[in-house]
């Protein structure tokens, strides 16, 4: 109980560090915005929107949602720089990409 | 020689009440009329897009009303020995939605195939998906099996998405397609059921499946072909020589027609409209197809 307890605090206070979480809205069938550049350590935040599920899936498996049901959320943190292109595995057609420098 | 033809031509879609009807006559797939279901026994049943676990406007209770679909083909005299469901079994790939479905459609006695729709291996790997319909297919979810003369290919198009969005089979389920299919006798009449169709609907939308032309190649030699799918929660076919194409209604949801609205999502429709937009298939022996709502 205390190891959770830590380990909460701990989350909270990533959270608190992280002010500028770069936020994606899925909506429609499109991710929004579709290509975002972020700096090293940016955390992305992606929320779907629609009544169908979406996933967030990263063509070279790097990330990966679980599926996300209306409303659902999914954070995934950029360290290292590059460009990672991702799909809905789903609506596989919903293409978007996140660019790290 | 050409009744069967007529009988192919004149698919009936009917209510929610029974479930489309595949019945073989003269070695062609034909729709079956519920008159004939109650002195026959269909050749099969499909059932498709349960999607258990979905709660929203569209139906907020698809157990319901897949459990309405299952009564009343359990009603019928002779009920399916055979029934095939053709994917998105549940909506989020969860254990528990997939222990509900398994518990529904346990009320049918009939042998039950499944290929997985992209909403059941969500996860990836499918882990929850071939842990319990994974058997029959050595885990990888395609094979073939006979039943009453007429041979049955199950294939996986959901986890091997192309660029553009279509679904496709890859290279060594299509070399094992070709393997399975050679030396077969042309008479011998064919059932392919996958889940998202395996011939383009419209592309925008990834409604159909990459390598659908060399599918297609394969079975025309055949004298009887049947290609049933899911995925799109609506009716279309089309015939194209000896092959009949034919997606299957939902038991959950409809979806809107291809191209009308942003996308593939869940329809909301009246709810005195919903049970006139579900249903199943059932195959007669002739493998006539016939659609029943649940209206």
């Amino acid at each position: 109980m205390k190891l959770f307890i830590t380990a909460f605090a701990l989350v909270l206070g990533a959270q608190a560090a992280h002010a500028e979480d770069v936020s994606i809205l899925i909506k429609n069938f499109d991710f929004g915005p579709m290509n975002v550049t972020v700096a090293p350590g940016t955390t992305v935040v992606w929320k779907n929107l629609d009544g169908e599920p979406h996933t967030v899936a990263s063509a070279d498996g790097l990330f990966r949602s679980m599926a996300l049901d209306q409303n659902d959320s999914f954070r995934f943190k950029f360290d290292k720089t590059g460009t990672f292109k991702y799909i809905c595995s789903i609506h596989p057609n919903m293409r978007a990409s996140i660019t790290v420098k | 020689m050409t009744e069967p033809f007529s009988r192919r031509n004149t698919l009936k879609c009917l209510g929610l009440s029974a479930g489309t009807l595949f019945t073989l006559s003269g070695g062609i797939l034909t729709t079956m009329d519920p008159a004939e279901a109650q002195t026959q026994a269909p050749l099969f049943l499909q059932i498709s897009d349960t999607h258990i676990g979905f709660n929203k406007e569209a139906n907020p209770d698809v157990a319901g009303t897949l459990r309405q679909a299952l009564d009343k083909v359990g009603a019928l005299p002779r009920p399916p020995a055979l029934i095939l469901h053709t994917g998105d079994v549940t909506h989020l790939s969860r254990a528990a939605e997939f222990d509900t479905a398994n518990q529904l459609l346990s009320q049918l006695k009939g042998e039950l195939h499944v290929v997985p729709g992209e909403h059941d291996v969500t996860d990836g790997p499918g882990t929850e998906f071939f842990a319990r319909f994974g058997k029959p297919s050595g885990n990888r979810g395609y094979y073939s099996f006979d039943h009453q003369g007429v041979h049955f290919i199950a294939l996986i198009n959901v986890m091997n998405f192309k660029p553009n969005g279509l679904g496709a089979l890859g290279d060594d389920q299509l070399a094992w397609l070709k393997d399975d299919l050679a030396g077969r006798s042309a008479s011998q009449p064919i059932v392919v059921f996958a889940h998202m169709p395996l011939w383009t609907i419209y592309q925008p939308w990834g409604w159909g499946t990459a390598e659908g032309e060399q599918i297609a190649g394969m079975l025309r030699r055949f004298g009887s072909v049947t290609v049933l799918n899911g995925h799109i929660h609506q009716i279309v076919q089309k015939v194209e020589g000896n092959i009949h194409f034919h997606t299957a209604r939902s038991t959950a949801y409809p979806q809107p027609q291809a191209g009308n609205g942003p996308g593939p999502g869940p329809l909301v429709v009246p709810p005195a409209e919903l049970p006139g937009m579900l249903g199943v298939t059932m195959a007669a022996r002739s493998l006539a197809l016939t659609d029943s709502t649940l209206a």
